[in-house]
């Protein structure tokens, strides 16, 4: 206990617990863009993910309960920094302190990283939930997904939020290295590019999805699809009497 | 041939630590560009000292680079504009003609101003004193050699060791956070075999008091290695972080019972 207060309760420990949990949701994103690019095998695919996912039943709520752990111990530390390192300098530099090092990335760290939890929030209720989508079927996440992205402001903020992520991921990429201190100055040169690679390959997918709609490569399908692990299904068609 | 420059400084002016400051201008005329940034101010302050003014408060000792008490943010960069050189060593001839130069104190919740440019920077010996030093036995000096350090070891030490304590990583940091200090200090004695025994406490003990003085957290700008006249690599914070993680989470014993014994 005393060990866990040591860490919970220095800048070095709080910091340690940012880049944990940071590598936990950032190995999520990963995950998460490698199998959303399923769409582009198209809507049977993207079904049978969904159903394979509800079928390991426990697991899948593991891994929500961990990544929703994750989320809010990230986001507590985060504040409490920011409110230490806020009052660390109560009196701000008349003539401002120029920059010398940093990049963009570095400075809007805060700015990104509400960003992010907001674009969390609004996904879950977009595609997860279908709140406010008319044509939302829980059967079928490829059409959720195309119908989605065919509405150019829905694929904007998609964009938007993901370049916006990928720049918080450059840096959360960057410092995990030193802030857990497994930064070896043999491999320091390499943690920049690690960075920029990971970051740009998750933005990239991500990207390449509502664009890949845009455009017109990616059409929604007329299937139908029933699999009780999605939940109830819609009632069949009825034909039109002749 | 030396040039004479005609400057407009814009100096921080505070009588007190209680007492509210502001920037007062100065125009410094006839500055030999030969003469270092502190000799520009020593010219100034001969200058209100004749007109029977208080002369601007600044810390120096030493005026080679070596001692750490000179450090002042020149233009919103700490130790002005040249790399590697603190504020002592940097030359006027870095400036132009005509240029306008602001100059304040460094601002850190841990760094009270006491007067103009001078601040309190007893918050950096405090975390010394907290674990900076290793225990020796007295009497005769050891033999040289007696003791084998690789010299990878030795090099980085050195490295670590090159901190004159400035405070110009706080100054820099956009967290104030001093945590580069902090690293450099701890690093110098822990890579060698002389600072082993004591280098879980050590490591403890620093990180603690340097919270303890409400310094910022290390967020990984690089701005302190850019603004060191010592050029103390971020890499020393890495290692801090990792032998702090590794000893909060393995020491045997708190570090309050062992201080009961």
């Amino acid at each position: 206990m005393d060990r866990a207060l040591t860490l919970r309760s220095t800048t070095v420990g709080i910091k340690a617990i940012m880049a944990v949990t940071g590598a936990v949701l950032f190995g999520f994103v990963v995950v998460h863009m490698l199998g959303n690019l399923q769409l582009w095998l198209g809507a049977a695919a993207m079904h049978d993910y969904a159903v394979s996912l509800r079928k390991i039943h426990g697991v899948l709520w593991i891994a929500r309960a961990v990544l929703l752990t994750s989320v809010i111990a990230h986001a507590a530390s985060a504040i409490a920094l920011v409110r230490r390192n806020n009052a660390a300098r109560p009196v701000a530099y008349k003539h401002a302190r120029r920059d010398q090092a940093t990049n963009y990335a570095a400075r809007t760290m805060p700015l990104t990283g509400i960003v992010v939890a907001l674009y969390i929030v609004y996904h879950i209720l977009h595609l997860t939930l279908g709140v406010g989508v008319a044509a939302h079927d829980p059967q079928n996440p490829f059409n959720n997904v195309v119908h989605g992205f065919s509405d150019w402001r829905i694929a904007g903020v998609y964009i938007v939020a993901n370049l916006l992520l990928s720049v918080h991921l450059f840096h959360g990429g960057y410092a995990w290295f030193n802030s857990l201190g497994l930064s070896n100055p043999r491999y320091a040169g390499m943690k920049r590019m690690f960075a920029v690679g990971l970051a740009g390959l998750i933005t990239a997918g991500n990207v390449a999805l509502p664009v890949s709609v845009l455009v017109g490569a990616v059409q929604p399908t007329q299937e139908t699809f029933c699999s009780p692990e999605l939940g109830p299904c819609a009632a069949p068609a009825v034909e039109p009497v002749r | 041939m030396s040039k004479k420059l005609n400057l407009t400084l814009h100096v921080w002016r505070q009588k007190g630590p209680t007492v509210a400051g502001d920037f007062v201008k100065y125009a410094a005329n006839g500055i030999d560009d030969h003469m270092s940034f502190l000799e520009m101010l020593d010219v100034v302050n001969e200058g209100l000292i004749g007109k029977g003014d208080d002369p601007i408060a600044f810390d120096h000792d030493c005026r080679e680079g070596i001692c750490g008490s000179c450090g002042v943010m020149i233009n919103g960069v700490a130790h002005g504009p040249r790399k590697a050189t603190t504020a002592c060593q940097l030359h006027m001839r870095v400036f132009h003609d005509g240029d306008e130069i602001w100059i304040e104190p460094w601002r850190a919740a841990a760094f009270p101003v006491i007067k103009d440019l001078v601040v309190n920077r007893g918050a950096l010996d405090r975390i010394v004193q907290a674990g900076g030093y290793v225990s020796v036995r007295s009497g005769s000096a050891p033999d040289a050699n007696s003791i084998a350090v690789s010299k990878n070891d030795a090099d980085l030490a050195m490295d670590a060791a090159q901190c004159i304590g400035c405070g110009a990583c706080v100054a820099a940091c956009p967290n104030a956070s001093a945590s580069l200090f902090t690293s450099a200090k701890i690093s110098h004695l822990s890579l060698l075999p002389q600072g082993g025994p004591e280098r879980e406490d050590r490591v403890r003990r620093m990180v603690l008091q340097h919270d303890a003085e409400l310094f910022g957290s290390c967020t990984q700008h690089g701005e302190c290695e850019a603004a060191c006249p010592k050029q103390i690599s971020i890499n020393f914070i890495a290692r801090m972080n990792g032998d702090f993680i590794k000893t909060a989470l393995t020491a045997n014993s708190s570090l309050k019972s062992r201080e009961g014994q």
